[in-house]
């Protein structure tokens, strides 16, 4: 176990780093680096220090937050398949933040955008835990979670197309999919807190998700309050999905792919597999990130486009497998 | 039903083109679908013989003559109110909806489409394009000569200079002009040297903030943010546009994206941006 940590904590260190030195100005490894812990004059320690900085914190801080927060929903709701972009979690907190911006109440404060899409990520996990939880079963939390999606982006999409400004509709792109691109301190500042939090609230349900392998009655009889848990599961998702959603836009499918590739590392614990998957989510945003800026350097691809071509097929394979056995 | 339909049109073509004046004479109802004809159209029309422009000619952000523009009906360029308009020429640009324009050639209306303009050159060009549309050669090149100087002034005046900042016309999404553009023409003709041709970006293309940090230009040119957010206007509000140091210079895009003498104004503006920096 402690041999899986030190590995996905390097993984993630080196990824970090390949992100700092990754962008379209053409900057030397060292040089950038030196300017980017000595400062210095010039455009260099800016670009480091403004505009690389900020978005691989970014990355690796969003990409530990839904990998925690799809490890948790799938040990707490036992389904492999729950993954806060696919249940319309990550759809209902970009939602929120569409709202607070276009509505003019991010204008009055920043902090009202992630605000706003804490509310929106905190009722779509209440909904869909009231609707799925208990005897509805995958398949029911599944067809919920699309109907959430669906519906979220449409009044997302709504919302951006009655803008009196021009270029908001342009924006469906960036709340459906997400993107790092040019967020500045201001956005880690604004993502962070909420963040923490989350993965504060979420990382302590270990024990928890653990006794509840043996099921509900078993793990109340260990102590377990059942209750206290699933309201540090819907906060602790909806901090740490709704944080990053509100700067970074929905990011699909790192919840569903981290834990599945972890989870055979990890003698299917959920403990292990929360503290797990937040590293493994970095490393997998820092990646896809590193990913969109080598490819097609100059067209702003959008994070989703990545996650997804690694997702789906890995989200068909599982369903594949769970209709073999027996299914949903 | 859709048999009936096109006898219905060849027929009411057939008579449109009946009544419809010889090439020769000047058209009397002239609607302009698109911004930049309407401007044009808007200064070179005879009194009653424009009857319609577009929405966006009565907006005085996008407009440079949204008072003349308000006196007319506005139309949003969709075939149908065009057509209920009973015009006997329609003005659009290169830009407009093909569909649309097929639909109103195919019921027999004439239209006139216009390039969009990438030089002052083709200012003078448009002008005189619309002066033939409209019957009104005269007034076009009285208008199209005294562009034609006034740009030729400005461009001695730029010369004279003692010297070119180098300056970024940077708009919503990061978009950079070069000077290969009718607003890199613009800045040129003020007296800038434009850094976008640095990176190879003459023609316009996408900037990354990173590449406008390193090219650090003294003045950067900025569009007036329309009402409303959108993440393309967020961008230039970065941290980062903010600490170049570059003088920021707000532009209003009417006088700006259209074809018409109006680019002088901001040319002007710009030039006088130009003899403020030390």
């Amino acid at each position: 176990m402690t041999r899986l940590a030190a590995a996905l904590i390097v993984l993630v260190a080196a990824l970090f780093s390949a992100s700092l030195v990754t962008g379209p100005a053409s900057i030397g490894a060292a040089e950038g680096l030196r300017a980017l812990i000595l400062g210095g004059d010039g455009p260099v320690p800016m670009v480091m220090r403004e505009i690389r900085l900020p978005r691989a914190i970014l990355g690796a801080t969003i990409g530990a937050g839904l990998g925690l927060a799809g490890a948790a929903l799938q040990g707490y709701l036992r389904n492999p398949l729950a993954e806060p972009g696919l249940i319309g979690v990550t759809g209902t907190a970009t939602l929120g933040a569409v709202l607070a911006i276009h509505g003019g109440l991010s204008a009055l404060t920043p902090l009202a955008t992630p605000a706003a899409a804490l509310i929106g990520a905190g009722l779509g996990v209440a909904l869909l835990m009231s609707l799925a939880a208990g005897q509805g079963g995958a398949l029911m939390l599944i067809l919920a979670g699309i109907a959430l999606a669906q519906l979220a982006a449409a009044l997302s999409a709504l919302v951006l197309n009655l803008s009196p400004n021009p270029y908001a509709a342009q924006e469906i792109v960036f709340w459906m999919m997400g993107s790092l691109a040019d967020r500045s301190m201001l956005h880690v500042a604004l993502a962070l807190p909420a963040m923490a939090v989350g993965w504060v609230l979420l990382l302590t349900t270990g024990r928890a998700l653990d006794a509840l392998t043996l099921g509900e009655d078993a793990a109340a009889g260990m102590g377990v309050n059942l209750a206290r848990l699933r309201w540090q599961i819907v906060l602790g998702t909806a901090a740490a999905v709704g944080g990053g959603a509100a700067v970074a836009g929905g990011i699909g499918f790192v919840g569903l792919v981290v834990p599945h590739l972890l989870r055979p590392l990890t003698g299917a614990r959920p403990a292990a597999l929360l503290w797990s998957s937040a590293l493994g989510g970095a490393a997998l945003l820092l990646a896809a990130d590193i990913a969109v800026r080598v490819t097609f350097p100059e067209r702003d691809l959008k994070l989703g486009v990545v996650t997804a071509l690694i997702g789906v097929p890995l989200f068909l394979h599982m369903l594949a497998r769970a209709r073999r056995e027996g299914g949903p | 039903m859709s048999g009936f339909r096109r006898i219905s049109e060849a027929v009411l073509a057939g008579v449109l083109a009946l009544v419809a004046p010889a090439a020769a004479e000047p058209p009397e109802r002239v609607v302009s679908m698109n911004l930049c004809t309407d401007q044009l159209a808007l200064m070179l029309a005879a009194p009653g013989q424009l009857v319609s422009v577009t929405a966006f000619a009565q907006d005085p952000r996008q407009s440079a003559m949204a008072a003349e523009a308000a006196a007319l009906p506005a139309n949003h360029a969709r075939a149908e109110e065009v057509y209920a308009l009973a015009p006997d020429l329609v003005l659009a640009s290169d830009f407009t909806a093909p569909a649309t324009l097929a639909m109103l050639r195919r019921l027999g209306i004439a239209v006139e489409t216009f390039p969009a303009a990438t030089s002052l050159d083709d200012v003078a060009a448009a002008i005189r394009k619309m002066g033939s549309a409209l019957g009104r050669e005269a007034e076009a090149e009285a208008m199209a000569a005294r562009f034609e100087t006034d740009v030729a002034a400005l461009r001695a005046d730029a010369a004279a200079a003692p010297r070119h900042p180098r300056a970024l016309l940077y708009e919503a999404n990061g978009y950079a002009q070069g000077s290969d553009t009718l607003a890199g023409e613009i800045l040129a003709a003020a007296g800038f040297a434009n850094a976008a041709d640095e990176v190879g970006l003459a023609a316009g293309g996408m900037l990354s903030l990173e590449q406008l940090a390193m090219l650090a230009p003294e003045a950067v040119i900025l569009p007036e943010p329309p009402p409303g957010t959108a993440r393309g206007y967020e961008l230039l509000a970065h941290p980062v546009v903010q600490a170049l140091g570059a003088q920021a210079v707000p532009q209003s895009d009417r006088d700006w994206t259209c074809a018409t003498p109006h680019v002088l104004r901001a040319a002007a503006r710009l030039a006088e941006a130009r003899r403020k920096l030390p």
